[in-house]
């Protein structure tokens, strides 16, 4: 086990040297010069020419990018552009908030994507089967920011139960989880929670389907264990898929929230992100997508892991 | 001799597939889901193309006056937007765009993601090594962030779209392909071919392509409606389509904020949106059922 899990570490780190490769050269598909941003359009050339060292813009690109990277590895992200300040630190603070909407999110959608997937697995081709699987089909076909803004059109604007948008009354960096924070937090992770409920209730109708096909089910039922015994059963022979399909979700959405960011105004990285662009603020580009990307690695890896662990027929290598 | 082989071994091939593939649609014509799914295709489509036709107002004709009318307001069935602008007109029209982008970059990808998965599971070896860790390190990315990565990186506009959702499509239909195509090249008949002398561009054309293209395509259909989301998703953002164009992931964008005066029609582009990718997602689990592929 401890063979496979080192392998597997071993195979991930191409991976994410990979990632930051990528991330590295973003700044350097974006047409234009990254330093009209910060210098006036009449800046002389030799002021550019010093700017340009100080960014280290000057330097062959394999070279700037291991000093990105040494620099990375210490937790220098450089500066925003924009503000000026470390990016690190607006990304820390970013980073907690989006973690807490995709955490929540990934709850919701867990909860209900398994109750509706292991009952349509159960009463498969039945009235409800087919109601969960429309259910899950409208799940992973329905723009979720536009979602967003329906439930901010019915809860926020017409019944006025919950607020539109925000992070909280303490702004980006209060948070109390209580109410006064948690009505914030409600509609962007029900619409975020969509995502994974629509996939988690897809694995498991498939998964409990074909579990209960399974011989050493229909054995069980021969010697006689009733049908809560059976379900125990099914329930340990599924839990690992379901685990780790939940964890990828949590990666995923931590990534993708950018869109239910924006629609709520939720202060995370999305939002940071979205900023970012539009300011072109590269180095913060650059941070924010490699801390992301290099999270859904991680969270890759930690899923394939401890599935093995749980479950050795994973075990492939 | 190889000439003559390989000329008599797609004769075989073609005689035997009417059968599947009129299976196929057999199979297909009798699932009525799927079949109300590719309806509701086709009559997207042909909206599209029949947009100047179908559309009663100039999409792009807007009056300071008659902002944000509600739906059935005289002469403006589904009301105005913010800038007075008729709405049906505008999602009539909005379907050629929201189409293009969200639909092309699937079909491109498959060409690249296939070619370059059957490379690397044809060839194998170090090869296979370099190109699949390649892939990989896209394939670390979740989609979204990718898409906005890219577009965000190479700036707004159609072009930049299009192009950064083909290459978020490019890396999974590559793992697809690579992995099925690595099946079929251990089987008997694969090993037979070769023996037999026969060239690796012929074993690729005659045994690899036609086992490999099926599950590949099925699997690539599945993404349309990703890729719907995820398009309308950039313009949403400000990264798709510029303004006027009528699209509808940009409309949701400038509507946003008439979500206070008037919600019903703030709320259609997305309307739109859910209903392309909830077809395009019945149609492909009708196909995947049809051509029995399995997940």
């Amino acid at each position: 086990m401890l063979i496979y899990a080192v392998k597997r570490l071993a195979y991930m780190l191409p991976v994410a040297v990979g990632v930051s490769i990528v991330c590295f050269l973003l700044v350097h598909i974006a047409p234009g010069d990254p330093l009209t941003a910060v210098l006036p359009s009449d800046a002389s050339a030799e002021l550019q020419a010093q700017m340009r060292a100080v960014y280290g813009f000057d330097r062959p690109l394999p070279v700037q990018y291991g000093l990105w990277a040494w620099r990375v590895l210490h937790g220098d992200f450089g500066a925003s552009i924009a503000t000026g300040r470390p990016v690190a630190g607006e990304l820390a603070n970013a980073v907690v908030n989006s973690l807490i909407l995709a955490a929540v999110a990934t709850l919701i959608g867990f909860f209900f994507g398994t109750l509706f997937g292991v009952v349509a697995g159960y009463f498969r081709g039945s009235l409800i089967d087919r109601l969960c699987s429309t259910l899950s089909v409208l799940g992973v076909s329905v723009p979720h920011y536009w979602l967003g803004m329906v439930l901010v059109i019915i809860f926020s604007v017409e019944l006025g139960w919950l607020p539109a948008t925000g992070g909280g009354p303490g702004g980006s960096a209060g948070r109390s989880f209580d109410w006064a924070y948690l009505q914030y937090l409600l509609l962007p992770a029900i619409t975020m929670s969509v995502i994974p409920m629509g996939i988690v209730a897809r694995t498991l109708r498939a998964l409990v389907g074909d579990i209960l096909n399974q011989e050493f089910i229909s054995a069980l039922g021969a010697k006689g264990l009733d049908h809560a015994g059976i379900f125990r059963h099914v329930v340990k022979n599924a839990a690992p898929t379901a685990f780790a399909v939940m964890g990828l979700q949590l990666g995923y959405l931590l990534g993708g929230s950018i869109l239910i960011e924006t629609v709520f105004a939720w202060p995370g990285t999305g939002f940071l992100l979205n900023a970012a662009i539009f300011q072109r603020d590269l180095p913060l580009l650059q941070g924010t997508i490699l801390v992301l990307a290099l999270f859904f690695v991680g969270v890759n890896l930690m899923v394939d892991i401890v599935q093995t662990a749980v479950d050795p027929r994973m075990q492939r290598a | 001799m190889t000439a003559a082989t390989a000329a008599d071994i797609p004769v075989a091939a073609i005689a035997r597939s009417p059968g599947y593939w009129s299976g196929v649609i057999r199979r297909l014509a009798r699932d009525p889901v799927a079949m109300v799914a590719l309806a509701v295709i086709v009559g997207l489509v042909l909206m599209a193309i029949l947009a100047p036709y179908l559309a009663p107002n100039d999409p792009a004709k807007g009056m300071m006056l008659r902002r944000l009318k509600p739906v059935g307001f005289p002469g403006f069935p589904l009301g105005t937007d913010e800038l007075g602008r008729d709405m049906l007109s505008r999602l009539i029209h909005g379907a050629r765009l929201s189409l293009l982008m969200g639909v092309t970059p699937v079909p491109i990808a498959f060409v690249i993601g296939a070619a370059i998965g059957i490379t690397a599971g044809y060839v194998g070896g170090l090869t296979n090594t370099l190109i699949m860790r390649t892939v990989d390190v896209f394939y670390a990315f979740p989609s979204v962030l990718l898409a906005v990565a890219l577009s965000g990186a190479l700036g707004a506009g159609l072009t930049n779209a299009l192009v950064s959702l083909t290459l978020v499509f490019v890396p999974p239909i590559a793992r697809v392909a690579e992995s099925v195509t690595t099946q079929v090249r251990n089987l008997d008949y694969v090993d037979a071919a070769r023996a037999s002398g026969a060239p690796a561009f012929t074993i690729v054309r005659v045994h690899v392509l036609g086992n490999v293209l099926g599950p590949v395509f099925v699997y690539a259909t599945s993404l349309v409606s990703v890729s719907m989301i995820l398009a309308s998703g950039l313009s949403f953002l400000g990264l798709g389509v510029r303004p006027p164009e009528p699209e509808w992931g940009l409309m949701l964008n400038t509507l946003r904020t008439a979500i206070y005066t008037q919600p019903l029609v703030a709320a259609l582009p997305g309307v739109m949106i859910f209903i392309t990718s909830i077809a395009f997602n019945m149609f492909s689990d009708g196909l995947r059922g049809a051509m029995d592929v399995k997940s």
